[in-house]
């Protein structure tokens, strides 16, 4: 299960091993792009994403996975709800962003999202589930913003949406953590 | 009708209103609703992006805890934990290596036959026409019925038959009286999870979606996922300052206009919480006759 990547395997070869997705099936219509929300704050678009796997060089392999766009995704599904190929493409976005994780070329300009998304699943580990005070307060000390919904949090307290002590549901979780990072591959 | 719920970690927490409302309405629909007993988060927007295992993993220990309580069906009101759900259940059933992989992950048993409900389905299913001819009040108000994308993408895995164009919530919302508006971004994305780290591009998207339900002429937003409301509701200021206009729209949960329909006050259905104001009224189905008539005649 554990995740062993040849050094030597191109980032498609990666793709299709775990999602089982042919890059080259995709005939850049830019359907996917046409549509993703996200694009607006983008550096390559998605249909670009697909053109870097299909291109496969070294650099090109380097592009994708120093890119924001991977960070930008919100796995909205628009894209592959559209795409004529019917092409997984936050799937395979998902891939590119725990590579990119692993071999520590995230983007400098993604430190913010990546931040929030690991202060998450820290929380989630300790607490089994979400406390969103907790989730804050780390996103806050790895980014540094501590000013940022200063305003809101005691709005937030005063309606009661946010609970002040964490519950302890961490042993529920604990099993499922204590494996080493790695992908689950597909067995197909 | 029995059912499992798996609230999830929002519920219980910013989106604590959704969760009132529908135990408030529940009873009223003669839906009998047991919580799935040692519930773990699901992952929601972050598992799937740092560990692919993980992000399967959670939400197989929420299904094996269902079995185990031996539930046939469970609702799952928060659209994207409904999704995680969803997709977990959907890769698990496509591969037996992954199924066994995530089985020893947890610990359990995976060999499930529970069915992963969304709000929509379930509310579908028991506004019958018996109950809905009992509910006292109408909500006679022109709304924008907001999907997102959790509820109805990836179609085939959330069971969504017109994933570019649903109904459902329309259909829901004119039953209890209301009109909805035809518009373009019924499942357009409000921006998930950048809610705090790009909190400008979520103020972007919600902009778009808050001006076109603004324009055609809708009273009110009505949602059923928590990171839309507070995406279009907490967020609200960022969105007027990403846009520079000024919406006064208010951002109400499906549960929450039933309740009020139900003739529920506002406060025991949590709209208090919510950050922009709502002053929509139910209204009487039969209106009283007025009492200087009643005194004449
Ligand atoms: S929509 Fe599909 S086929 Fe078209 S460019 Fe995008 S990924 Fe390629
Ligand atoms: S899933 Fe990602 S790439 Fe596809 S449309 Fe949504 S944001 Fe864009």
């Amino acid at each position: 299960m554990a995740l062993h990547v040849l050094e030597s395997e191109s980032l498609a070869a990666l793709v299709n091993r775990s999602t089982g997705i042919s890059a080259q099936k995709c005939y850049q219509c830019g359907k996917c792009s046409a549509g993703c929300p996200a694009a607006v704050g983008m550096d390559i678009a998605p249909n670009v994403v697909m053109r870097l796997l299909q291109v496969g060089t070294e650099s090109a392999d380097q592009k994708l996975l120093c890119s924001y766009s991977i960070w930008l995704c919100l796995a909205c599904h628009t894209c592959d709800m559209r795409c004529p190929m019917e092409i997984d493409l936050p799937g395979i976005i998902d891939v590119l962003r725990s590579e990119s994780l692993r071999r520590g070329a995230v983007n400098p300009r993604a430190r913010d999202i990546v931040a929030f998304h690991k202060s998450f699943i820290d929380n989630v580990r300790l607490f089994g589930r979400m406390w969103e005070i907790g989730l804050i307060g780390e996103y806050k000390v790895r980014t540094r913003h501590f000013l940022q919904d200063i305003l809101l949090a005691p709005s937030m307290l005063v309606k009661r949406k946010l609970s002040l002590w964490p519950g302890l549901h961490g042993r529920l979780v604990s099993r499922i953590f204590s494996r080493g990072p790695g992908r689950l591959e597909k067995t197909r | 009708m029995k059912m499992g719920l798996y609230p999830g970690c929002s519920l219980e927490g910013s989106a604590r209103e959704y969760a009132e409302s529908l135990r408030a309405i529940a009873p009223l629909l003669n839906l009998d609703l047991r919580e799935v007993e040692g519930w773990n988060c699901c992952g929601a927007s972050s598992a799937h992006i740092i560990d692919h295992a993980v992000s399967l993993a959670l939400p197989a220990r929420i299904l094996a805890q269902a079995v185990k309580q031996e539930m046939d069906e469970v609702l799952v009101p928060c659209a994207a934990c409904f999704n995680r759900l969803a997709s977990a259940k959907h890769e698990l059933a496509a591969d037996p290596g992954v199924r066994e992989e995530v089985s020893a992950m947890i610990g359990m048993n995976l060999d499930d036959n529970t069915e992963i409900r969304n709000i929509l389905e379930v509310l579908d299913k028991v506004l019958t026409p018996d109950i809905i001819k009992s509910i006292p009040n109408t909500f006679p108000h022109k709304v924008a019925c907001y999907y997102g994308c959790l509820l109805v993408r990836p179609p085939d895995v959330v069971r969504s038959d017109k994933p570019e164009d649903p109904v459902v919530m329309d259909g829901l919302m004119k039953k209890i009286g209301a009109t909805t508006i035809d518009w373009g971004m019924k499942t357009e994305c409000c921006g998930a999870s950048l809610s705090i780290p790009r909190t400008d591009i979520v103020g972007i998207l919600c902009g778009r979606i808050l001006e076109d339900a603004f324009i055609r002429g809708a009273e009110a937003i009505v949602v059923a996922c928590p990171m839309c409301h507070s995406n279009l509701d907490m967020r609200r200021s960022e969105v007027e300052r990403t846009t520079g206009k000024k919406f006064s729209l208010p951002v109400i949960y499906i549960t929450q206009a039933i309740g009020l329909a139900f003739g529920l006050s506002p406060d025991v259905l949590g709209i208090q919480r919510h950050f922009v104001r709502m002053g929509l009224e139910a209204r009487n189905k039969v209106p009283q006759k007025p009492l200087a008539k009643e005194a004449g005649s």
